[in-house]
């Protein structure tokens, strides 16, 4: 097995979650799913639609709680049951629809239900100076932060949705499709955005379609299918084919024992991500290792 | 890593700022983003109209009448622009503002009650109306249109029970309110400190903000430019005050109107309330999500109208001396309503201004009165104020159409 990427810095574990089920009536959504999320990393979480991304991210986000496993943040078992939980904790979501307000400006949204008051009124100063400071840590391109929102591109506007995530300084940001729907420039600029999101010290969730994003700026990638864990990968090992074939079933991982993650503690350095172990050759004939894309470093 | 910082430094584009600021307002307008031009552009072309056609439109002693007739229906106004922020609507206002004339007139002279109870009376009556609405729409998800529909009926009916079998109330001209609406001008002098007062308390927050800005690195007007918006609205205001006072002079009535718009105003624009009524009538969702408690911001906003309209009713009733069946009747709702669209607040929520109250009702009046001078009767009133609305959602409907054109809806 290869070694891993080293790591970058040490990386704490935020984040762990243990044989998560959730179920909507007889559909079984969720079955016994592990993730977890160190800081600084970017896991991207991908599978077909109706692998259960999306469940999992709301169960994280407190929409919807888990019927069976436990969640640790910070190495302590804690209980997501509504979205302000999540706030609290640290874990902020930028939905795929945005949820912007079209007809405020730019710092309106990005301080929308936690803005800054100086006495009884608005500060709207010390909330432009701070949205200013944001973006320019962010590098984000806009024309001004006094232009209603309405007015920006689709990647401006995934842009101010990323940074109005970041207000409460989170520990784990989740993406759900950033790039669906984003030309190939402002794509570029959002997964430029994700790689500072991680030289920040967050830890990010990516959800996505797009391998290629995908390879690009993640440093894990976790495959859902059918509600189940079907590998965990760890970006500088895998091809876009390997992927893919996990996401399809092609290759299937679900019957073998699952990578557990440790039980996080606090301090503990995290283990570097797993490759699983080497696939039965009677499952799939393995794309050549070294025919991956190089790793992007952002070459917007 | 940390790519090059393109982000426009506002610090940088301080060169050519009048230019620039030109440019940025046709933007804006190319764009769809109208603001307040449409409604002025109208009102200067009605009243050169009106004057051409009669001289007395634009007297003194007829502009002064004219502020009288804006405040109540104005004050109206300004509760319909809250719910049209927020994308509802009510169209009973005309009722609740009746109702709250026949409280105030009941209470007043056959009750024989002190005069502020009275009045407060009626206010309360507007509020826990606004109540009901917030609970109606907030539980059952009923349509505003719908809740308001049934309220224009129901309180009407109310209106015509609380007046009794008499029908029509007089209430004593020598009361404070009747005065208040009908005899209280402002003495010359007074109206100029109160214009002095307004300049003032302008110039001191545009000041203020500069010098934040200023402190924060960011861009800031320059003291000149602070100079000239403040000299500029003082010229103006003691203009339109040495004008009134030709003839009778500023109506208490009316300051006290525009005292209303002005704290509205900043209650929209400089709080967290304001804010968040803007963000509900942007995207309810995205309030939501963002945290905004968005039930207690349709109760608050129905509430304020309700108690706008109830507000305006008292001033109505003591304007004309006299509350009666007909009371918020007639063209009340109508007026009031177009006058905030006309005004320049979407019917499709999010965007406006409590000033649009102001202008509109300037603009609603000034046809009203138009026409009356030159001896048209209520069938062409009618009928002009309904081409002027028309004309209005026409404009609010091309802004919306413009933006979606180039992208900003």
């Amino acid at each position: 097995m290869k070694p891993p990427q080293p790591p970058r810095r040490t990386r704490e574990r935020v984040l762990t979650m243990t044989g998560i089920g959730k179920h909507f009536g007889a559909v079984k959504a969720l079955t016994d799913v592990d993730f977890w999320v160190n800081e600084g990393e970017v896991v991207a979480l991908v599978g077909d639609n109706g692998a259960g991304k999306s469940t999992l991210v709301k169960v994280l986000a407190g929409v919807h709680p888990p019927d069976a496993g436990t969640i640790e943040f910070d190495g302590e078992v804690v209980e997501i049951g509504s979205p302000a939980d999540a706030q609290d904790l640290g874990i902020a979501t930028v939905f795929q629809d945005l949820a912007l307000c079209d007809n405020l400006d730019v710092v309106a949204n990005l301080w929308l239900g936690r803005e800054m008051l100086d006495g009884r009124f608005l500060d709207e100063v010390e909330m432009e100076q701070r949205t200013w400071t944001l973006l320019r840590e962010l590098s984000a391109r806009l024309p001004s932060v006094r232009t209603p929102v309405s007015t920006l591109s689709g990647g401006q506007r995934q842009t101010v949705a990323i940074a109005r995530s970041l207000i409460g300084d989170p520990r784990v940001v989740i993406l759900d499709e950033p790039t669906a729907a984003l030309g190939v420039a402002q794509t570029a600029e959002v997964l430029n955005l994700i790689e500072t999101l991680r030289e920040r010290g967050h830890g990010v969730i990516l959800i996505s379609h797009n391998m290629a994003d995908v390879l690009a700026v993640a440093d894990r990638v976790v495959v859902l299918r059918l509600g189940r864990n079907n590998g965990v990968y760890n970006v500088v090992d895998v091809t876009s084919e390997t992927l893919i074939a996990a996401i399809t079933g092609a290759m299937d991982h679900s019957h073998l024992p699952q990578t557990k993650p440790p039980l996080a503690k606090p301090g503990a350095k995290a283990p570097s991500a797993q490759e699983p172990s080497a696939p039965p050759d009677n499952v799939i004939d393995l794309p050549p290792k070294g025919a991956r894309r190089p790793r992007r470093k952002g070459d917007a | 890593m940390t790519g090059s910082t393109d982000v426009e430094d506002e610090r940088m584009l301080s060169a050519g700022r009048i230019r620039r600021g030109v440019g940025l307002l046709v933007a804006r307008v190319r764009g769809g983003d109208f603001g307040s031009l449409p409604v002025i552009v109208g009102l200067v072309i009605i009243w050169t109209i009106f004057q051409s056609l009669n001289p007395v439109f634009l007297s003194s002693k007829n502009l002064v009448n004219l502020t009288m007739q804006c405040a109540a229906v104005g004050t109206i106004a300004l509760g319909v622009v809250l719910v049209l922020l927020v994308g509802e609507i009510d169209l009973s206002v005309g009722s609740v503002s009746g109702l709250a004339a026949a409280i105030l007139a009941v209470t007043l002279v056959e009750l024989r009650w002190n005069l502020v109870l009275a009045i407060a009376a009626g206010l309360v009556a507007g509020l826990l109306v606004g109540l009901l609405y917030g609970f109606l729409y907030t539980k059952f998800g009923l349509p505003s249109f719908v809740i308001t529909l049934a309220g224009l009926l129901g309180f009407l009916g109310l209106q015509l029970r609380v007046l009794g079998d008499t029908g029509s109330i007089n209430l004593p001209y020598d009361s404070w309110i009747v005065q208040f609406a009908q005899r209280m001008f402002l003495p010359a002098w007074a109206s100029y400190v109160a214009v002095a007062i307004s300049a003032a308390g302008y110039g001191w927050f545009l000041l203020r903000r500069s010098r934040r800005r200023l402190a924060a690195n960011l861009d800031s007007q320059s003291l000149s430019e602070i100079g000239v918006r403040t000299g500029g609205l003082a010229v103006f205001l003691a203009l339109v005050a040495w004008y009134l006072n030709l003839s009778r002079g500023v109506g208490v009535m009316f300051l006290f109107f525009l005292v209303l718009v002005v704290a509205m105003n900043i209650a929209l624009t400089r709080t967290r309330w304001g804010r968040s009524v803007y963000a509900v009538g942007g995207s309810e969702e995205a309030a939501r999500r963002a945290g905004i408690r968005v039930r207690r911001i349709y109760y608050s906003v129905f509430a304020l109208c309700s108690m706008f309209a109830a507000l305006g009713g008292i001033l109505a009733a003591a304007w004309l001396g006299a509350a009666n069946q007909s009371s918020g009747g007639g063209d009340t709702n109508l007026n009031a309503i177009a006058a905030a669209v006309i005004g320049g607040t979407s019917l499709f929520g999010g965007r406006g201004s409590a000033y649009s109250a102001l202008l509109g009702i300037i603009v609603i009046q000034s046809v009203s009165s138009g026409l009356t001078l030159l001896n048209l009767d209520a069938s062409v009133r009618f009928m002009v104020t309904g081409v002027v609305l028309a004309l209005a959602v026409i404009v609010d409907a091309l802004s919306r159409k413009t933006r979606a054109a180039t992208g900003r809806a």
